[in-house]
């Protein structure tokens, strides 16, 4: 079977499209680098739609704790306390269960009980508390004298917000938030590891890369090619969220602008 | 004390007292144990392996320093799952591949036959004939030294930084004291560096706690496997103690082990760095 053949079989295998079975014996690095690169599918869809849906509520949660009132501050505290403060794999194992035993009694919970609604809102809860925290740390560092100039200009309340603290949150807040989305793209391949069935055995990347291994009890080819994937992912994130800081910067004159650290750092 | 002998007659407290007591749930109980004693062994190791890297990566060999620079790039481009599942397969299979070639030089078939890893009996490890326990040890080992190598990497990385950190004059007043490299190291860089480490380290211990579930992953009987095995729904057939599903009150329990866990070794960190950073000029409490 050429590899073309292959591509087209199960290019879209982990999404349902194509050949049903999976490959059993006789593995050829064809197969594996397709099968793993379909698994990839899964990946991006649970980071790209975490990441985007959390950074509006990291927003609020970020404002939430800033906020004086405590009956707006004291949830925003919880919530980032409870998911920066356990483990994602824990937190997705008793979402899982959680849904489960709530699935008996509302039929509300059905979809909930699968991957891409009930490990999507896990991670999306996830990232939110983690971007929150990185946009608390920006919002109470964001210059004062910025805040007095807007004031000065006589912009307040909504305007104020809109045209230089969010702003200037997000300039300061992006370098941090750039690690945060890799390692989001990172976490997003437990998903299939905790209690969250595969179904008809459509897996992320580490899913398939896992079965490779086992099968063939193999571990140096279907890793590697895992981590070529991932490397490719994370210099696409990169790369996008780079040329996005380059815009949030481009009022700064040249010599203020943050050269971008090309190195991320595990800070989950 | 609570008699637990006809546990089908018991109810309410008395009931729930008696199951909390089983074998199977001191197992459980053990079991924190087992990834405390994780974390115990494995934060210092993998403070070691990181001090290795990063005098590797400011090595002026150049092979040597491509090899640590290398070292803590290629962990932060690629899951740490992707990693831990790896080490555990390839690190059993390299351990027993070089037995194999010490105790059986004459052994003509390939190591690899079609799907299956093959070395000579006296090569496994542990020996067929060893007790559950030696198993047991050997699985929680590898997991050690896996996590000690992925940690390693990530703690490479922040003491790489912290010693870059360390302010070039005092380095340069070393060397106007005739300090060789070795000496300044030794006695300038290092006892210095810790306080621009700190922050990176703190933050690397909580992410170490939160990664130990992920034992589970490489097969050691840890809480979330109990956790898993006990909340099962059990039927009277099997057990004394039946009961539905109650994997998410387990859960939720772990769930609360670990807030707990991770806050007070956030509020202990916060101490030490006020008392390290104390009458010293950096802004420690700036630091993630």
């Amino acid at each position: 079977m050429s590899c073309l053949q292959t591509i087209a079989d199960y290019g879209l295998r982990s999404i349902g499209i194509g050949e049903r079975l999976l490959p059993r014996s006789d593995f050829t690095l064809c197969q594996q680098v397709t099968l793993i690169g379909s698994g990839m599918i899964w990946n991006v869809y649970f980071g790209v739609v975490a990441l985007c849906a959390g950074f509006f509520l990291a927003t609020l949660l970020a404002l939430g704790r800033t906020a004086r009132p405590a009956i707006l501050r004291k949830p925003a505290e919880w919530f980032v306390f409870l998911f920066r403060g356990s483990p994602l794999f824990i937190q997705f194992f008793f979402a899982y269960f959680a849904f489960l035993a709530l699935k008996g009694r509302y039929a509300f919970f059905d979809p909930f009980t699968s991957a891409w609604a009930g490990a999507l809102l896990v991670l999306f809860c996830n990232t939110a508390a983690y971007s929150g925290e990185i946009f608390y740390g920006a919002l109470r560092s964001i210059p004062r004298g910025d805040l007095e100039a807007a004031e000065a200009y006589g912009l307040t309340g909504w305007k104020k917000f809109r045209r230089i603290t969010f702003p200037t949150m997000l300039r300061l807040a992006w370098p941090a938030y750039i690690n945060e989305a890799i390692f989001l793209f990172h976490a997003t391949t437990l998903v299939f590891l905790s209690g969250f069935p595969a179904w008809q055995q459509r897996g992320d990347a580490l899913y398939y890369a896992k079965y490779f291994a086992d099968k063939t009890f193999n571990p140096f080819v279907p890793y590697p090619i895992l981590a070529g994937f991932f490397i490719l992912l994370t210099l696409c994130v990169i790369g996008i969220m780079g040329a996005m800081n380059r815009r949030l910067n481009r009022h700064l004159p040249q010599e203020r602008r943050q050269a971008l650290r090309l190195r991320p750092n595990f800070l989950r | 004390m609570f008699a637990c002998t006809d546990p089908a007659s018991l109810t309410g407290l008395h009931w729930l007292a008696c199951y909390l007591t089983t074998g199977k749930h001191v197992a459980f109980y053990a079991s924190f144990g087992t990834v405390l004693a994780l974390l115990a062994i494995t934060a210092p190791l993998a403070l070691a392996f990181g001090f290795g890297g990063a005098i590797a990566a400011r090595s002026r060999i150049a092979p040597l320093a491509w090899f640590g620079r290398f070292y803590i790039a290629i962990v932060r481009g690629v899951p740490d799952i992707a990693f831990f599942l790896f080490f555990v397969i390839a690190l059993d299979q390299g351990i027993e591949w070089l037995r194999h070639k010490v105790k059986c030089p004459d052994w003509d078939m390939p190591v690899r036959q079609g799907s299956d890893f093959v070395v000579c009996a006296q090569a496994k490890l542990p020996l067929g004939t060893d007790p559950q326990w030696m198993h047991e040890i050997y699985g929680f080992a590898l997991a050690v030294l896996t996590f000690a190598i992925v940690f390693g990497a990530f703690s490479a990385n922040v003491l790489y930084g912290a010693m870059r950190a360390v302010p070039r004059a005092q380095m340069e007043t070393a060397e106007a004291y005739g300090m060789t490299r070795r000496q300044a190291f030794r006695r300038i860089l290092v006892p210095q560096m810790w306080v621009y480490a700190l922050p990176g380290l703190s933050n690397l211990w909580m992410v170490l706690i939160k990664a130990t579930p992920l034992l589970f992953l490489l097969g050691v009987e840890d809480i979330v496997y109990w956790a898993r095995e006990l909340g099962g729904s059990k039927t009277p057939n099997f057990t004394d103690y039946p009961h539905p599903d109650w994997r998410v009150w387990y859960f939720l329990a772990l769930l609360v082990f670990y807030l707990i866990f991770t806050k007070v070794s956030e509020a202990v960190l916060d101490r030490l760095m006020r008392r390290l950073t104390h009458g010293q000029a950096v802004s420690g409490a700036t630091m993630p």
